[in-house]
């Protein structure tokens, strides 16, 4: 008999969702939708707002990622005004936002992702979270996981003034230099930090790597998907969260393509399908042709898995010995496999406590100068950096004063969305069969989009309207015979 | 006795307000013991149908953040307020409309147009949005019907109490919890902050003018800011005089003025009223059209003092007939 199932609301992920999930006769899976039920407008409202207020506006897409909104803002600012923040300024900002990755991704493995590894994804609902974790792993080392946490986020608002909507951006600089005092505290937290990184990195190779079932969930069809991957990366190809040119490798590994951040638009274009809120980024090169994997789909994927597949390498010593195990265990590059976007994450968590230490020992990190004064009439700027949830675009258009008139804001969430939309269909195929479902499965079906820590509050911030009517009718075999469409007055 | 049932959900937000609680730290494993979570999408995966289950206030109190913009939400919400006894409206948006209600200052129709049509990037030749109900090959899909206005959780359902701030700072939480368990609450409909000016208490309010003199005013970009001096006197538009404390004064500690998440105090109605006195009542002229200049440097009216609270307001939107107002 034909069913319909609802996952209603999704869970342990940033913002809203719910799947809906088709059975057929003979109750597998025809289809699963994963909709994305929520908007609310953010680039529309950004206009008659100063720009200089960017930062504090837009990070208010997400308040889990406020300090990535915070820093795009920031960046498209500098280029707003065709200003060069001092050296101390962009360490500063490297500084806070090499924290900011550690404390998020520590959030995804222990809060969000983690569970379903740790607890187990079939465990009883009840306990397949933070919580169950504290049971698995004890209170000592759960007391260690939220004290690190709690370090870090002090230090972002130490630097920041706040770490959930922080205040430090300006056009050519931050508004706060680090005080010599401050030094010692954030090189304090920046060890931490490195030892919690491998720390982390060891749970992950003992409970999952360990664990036949798991990696054999990993490396399964029900979670693989070949496309293509996009990363920021520096002037080695080695990954970069704050800075540099935006690289895409094709689905067999190969350099497909490699732009400034300034050329985005010649790149991506945002697809809109009907049944969900959310828009769905493709590579203009390639161009939209449906929920398709490989070469010829413009489908790609941002985050972890995909920046680690868009580099050769990560800057720092650890990471990099990290990287090339990764690889080598999971059988070379590209990776496909969703769910190793979870150890993935970890790799990058160490790299950006390892960048901290880095910076934080940097003796130029409290010099006091931290502004250059725009003096350029501003009219168009772009900034994109790596959000922890992928590659996140900023681009405003301002007239003499500096008003904005036009905001345009391309979201990590987005870039994955197509991808993502298509592992919650392929997991719901992989895993439901003759009908038999249960909490577990549905779980499991849930942990096709969880690996990516989507931010769906980050993917809606524009927002929907009216009702307009698209009705599409098909025969017995699914054929489209008649399409009737119609716009918005209604 | 069993534990108190807690209910967290949010609306139209961005999760900040779902971290601030996180940013109890290990607090948070003292609320655990006291309490159980019956229902926090961002972090259990209890679902919808599980609070459809509960009885009529089996949860002790709700706590929901965000603004109310869609049907989804306005269900979500009437069904928590039917399974609680106390419910607590969390953080900016849901206290006065946040930040996702300056869509206020537009209409549902152009803001997606916006996102549909007119983005750079979209690629939509057919011009379509998406839709509340559509047929799909293998059935029906349904979204929810977004609203033209944004509105405040209390324009919606009742609601108890509020705890102000985007997001609200972790120690008003951690006291409006204690006083929650503790069963020691003020008045229905109180906001639970100190109800004192943040100018009051501000790291550098010796340095603030008492009396009118701004000739000018900056925006943050235009100078290098002082670390110590207060930033009125430096003539950035800093909200502390209208805005009610409590958050630590935590972006004055950023060196960046405050923007008035918390909102008034309890003798203000409407926010943004009483913030563009206050900033004026300190220009210091009495020639007309110079006051007019001196004030024509703030570029964004609006959106400087109702940043938090358009919805809130006494007008609540925007109302211009080719905008859809009403």
């Amino acid at each position: 008999m034909k069913r319909e199932i609802l996952i209603d609301p999704i869970t342990r992920l940033e913002g809203h969702g719910k799947i809906d999930i088709f059975l057929n006769e003979n109750g597998d899976v025809d289809r699963a939708y994963l909709q994305i039920p929520e908007l609310r407008g953010f680039e529309k409202f950004a206009e008659g707002r100063p720009a200089e207020d960017m930062p504090q506006i837009t990070s208010r897409i997400s308040g889990v990622c406020p300090t990535a909104h915070h820093m795009a803002a920031t960046r498209a600012l500098d280029d707003l005004y065709k200003v060069e923040p001092p050296d101390s300024a962009k360490k500063i900002r490297e500084l806070i936002y090499s924290l900011f990755f550690v404390e998020d991704h520590a959030l995804h493995f222990f809060f969000l992702g983690g569970p379903d590894f740790i607890v187990g994804p079939t465990a009883p609902k009840g306990e397949r979270n933070i919580l169950g974790v504290l049971g698995k792993v004890g209170m000592e080392i759960g007391k260690e996981v939220i004290g690190v946490r709690k370090e870090l986020r002090e230090l972002i608002s130490l630097a920041g003034g706040k770490v959930i909507h922080p205040v430090f951006g300006l056009p050519g600089g931050v508004a706060r230099p680090l005080k010599k005092e401050e030094q010692t505290k954030f090189i304090a937290g920046a060890e931490h930090a490195v030892k919690f990184a491998q720390f982390s990195l060891g749970i992950f190779n003992d409970v999952v790597l360990k664990n036949k079932q798991y990696v054999d969930w990993i490396l399964s069809d029900t979670y693989t998907h070949k496309t293509y991957y996009m990363g920021l990366v520096d002037e080695n190809n080695r990954v970069n969260f704050y800075d540099g040119k935006i690289r895409v490798v094709a689905p067999e590994g190969k350099e497909f393509l490699k732009f400034k951040p300034q050329e985005y638009l010649e790149h991506i274009a945002e697809h809109v399908e009907p049944w969900s809120y959310i828009k769905f980024c493709y590579l203009k090169d390639i161009g939209w042709k449906g929920f398709e994997e490989g070469a010829d789909s413009g489908i790609y994927a941002v985050a972890p898995l995909a920046r680690l597949n868009a580099s050769d390498g990560m800057a720092t010593p650890l990471a990099q010995e990290a990287y090339e195990q990764y690889f080598t265990t999971l059988g070379g590059k590209p990776v496909h496999h969703t769910l190793a976007n979870h150890w993935a994450r970890l790799i990058e968590l160490l790299y950006a406590a390892e960048r901290s230490l880095q910076l934080a020992k940097d003796p130029e990190i409290v010099n006091p100068n931290v502004r250059t004064i725009p003096t350029e009439i501003p009219t168009e700027g772009i900034g994109v950096v790596e959000a922890p949830r992928g590659t996140l675009f900023h681009h405003y258009q301002t007239d003499e004063k500096g008003i904005v008139k036009k905001a345009n804001l391309i979201v990590a969430t987005q870039n994955n969305a197509a991808r993502m939309a298509m592992s919650v269909d392929k997991a719901a195929k992989g895993l439901i069969k003759e009908g038999q479902v249960d909490d577990g499965l549905l779980n499991m079906v849930e942990m096709g989009f969880r690996a990516y820590d989507p931010c769906h509050g980050c993917a809606t911030h524009c927002l929907p309207g009216q009702t307009p009517l698209w009705v599409r009718l098909f025969d017995a075999e699914h054929r489209l015979i008649q399409e009737i469409k119609h716009n918005g007055g209604l | 006795m069993s534990k108190p049932k807690v209910g967290f959900y949010w609306c139209a937000a961005c999760g900040g307000c779902e971290e601030a609680v996180v940013d109890l730290h290990e607090e948070i494993l003292n609320v655990v013991a006291a309490v159980d979570i019956l229902f926090w999408p961002v972090a259990l995966d209890f679902k919808r149908e599980d609070v459809e289950k509960l009885h009529e206030r089996e949860l002790a109190v709700s706590f929901i953040n965000g603004a109310i913009r869609s049907s989804e939400q306005f269900e979500m919400v009437e069904l928590l307020r039917k399974k609680s006894g106390l419910l607590i409206a969390f953080g900016s948006c849901s206290h006065l409309g946040g930040i996702p209600g300056l869509a206020n200052l537009f209409n549902r129709e152009s803001i997606l147009a916006n996102s549909y049509k007119e983005a750079f990037s979209v690629e939509n030749p057919q011009g379509f949005y998406p839709q509340e109900s559509i047929q799909v090959p293998e059935g029906k899909v349904t979204l929810p019907a977004l609203w033209n206005t944004v509105k405040t959780l209390d324009q919606v359902i009742d609601v108890d109490y509020y705890l102000p701030g985007c997001p609200p700072p972790v120690e008003l939480i951690k006291e409006a919890l204690g006083a929650i368990l503790a069963g020691k609450l003020p008045e229905k409909g109180a906001v639970l902050a100190p109800d004192k000016a943040l100018c009051e208490v501000c790291p550098r309010k010796e340095s603030k003018p008492e009396k009118p003199q701004l000739r000018e005013f900056k925006r943050p970009h235009e100078i290098v800011i002082d670390t110590e001096k207060c930033l009125l006197a430096q003539g950035l538009l800093c909200l502390g005089s209208a805005t009610r404390s409590g958050c630590g004064s935590a972006c004055v500690n950023g060196n960046m003025p405050c923007t008035g998440c918390m909102g008034p105090t309890s003798r203000v109605l409407d926010y943004g009223a009483k913030a563009l006195s206050a900033i004026a009542s300190l220009v210091g002229s009495n020639d007309e059209k110079e006051i007019a200049a001196i004030l024509s440097k703030i570029a964004d009216p609006t959106g400087t003092f109702y940043r938090y609270s358009l919805p809130a307001s006494l007008l609540h939107r925007a109302y211009k007939p080719e905008q859809g107002g009403k």
